[in-house]
């Protein structure tokens, strides 16, 4: 998938991956699409969840062995 | 959404374990775009505290400096602080397993712009002073501020 910016969150527990994610997020114009890792197991539900409160677009989770990616489109 | 969407969270106690569930929920609330205020009061204040001895005049205030310094890495766990030994075992244990320590969580609020203001009864009860808080301390403000806030907020936490 094309993305535009990765976050690398992996070995942060909450709330750090979801604010690293929502800062990413600020920094980055409508369309484009953040990749962002984690291993937090709590990122499962989180990251989905901010997607849900923010209008955020989560357009796919990938499985990286130890830690997820998530595609994160900026539609907020 | 139309208009911002508002937490307010008053932080009462001064419970290291109770003032982390305060920050994570008021960086979770301004990282997902919510105009966020903690309202410190009571014991709360100890987590805005420079940590610097306070400057109070009169004996009971002075007393309570001592007792009550605060600080942000001075608080306890409300439970197995062991007279403050329970405070380093915790700080440890998170260290360990890379959960942020309180004072970086708290730099998180600063920097997500949530909104901190202070309680001027309690703050004059225990004679402490604008100077004894951080600098971003927004305001000084009493019940109607809060209830202002709260009124308006699709949250609102005691903690």
């Amino acid at each position: 998938m094309q993305t535009d910016r990765t976050e690398d969150c992996r070995g942060q527990l909450c709330p750090m991956p979801i604010v690293n994610m929502a800062r990413a997020i600020k920094k980055m114009e409508a369309g484009q699409v953040l990749e962002l890792w984690a291993d937090d197991e709590g990122a499962h539900a989180d990251v989905p969840a901010w997607c849900a409160k923010t209008g955020n677009e989560l357009l796919d989770k990938e499985d990286a062995g130890d830690y997820s990616k998530y595609f994160v489109k900026k539609t907020a | 959404m139309a208009e911002t969407e508002k937490t307010s969270i008053v932080v009462f106690s001064g419970d290291m374990d109770k003032v982390f569930a305060a920050f994570i929920i008021a960086t979770g609330c301004a990282a997902a775009g919510m105009y966020t205020t903690l309202f410190f009061t009571f014991w709360g204040l100890n987590a805005i505290k420079t940590g610097a001895p306070i400057k109070a005049k009169g004996f009971l205030g002075k007393m309570m400096g001592i007792m009550n310094r605060g600080g942000i890495n001075r608080l306890n766990p409300s439970r197995f602080s062991f007279g403050g030994i329970g405070r380093i075992l915790f700080s440890k244990m998170m260290s360990d397993k890379n959960v942020a320590p309180l004072e970086e969580l708290r730099q998180t609020c600063i920097d997500l712009d949530v909104h901190m203001l202070a309680c001027k009864m309690s703050m004059d009860m225990m004679e402490i002073t604008r100077d004894d808080l951080i600098p971003e301390i927004e305001d000084i403000a009493g019940v109607a501020t809060f209830i202002k806030e709260a009124a308006n907020s699709k949250i609102q936490l005691f903690i």
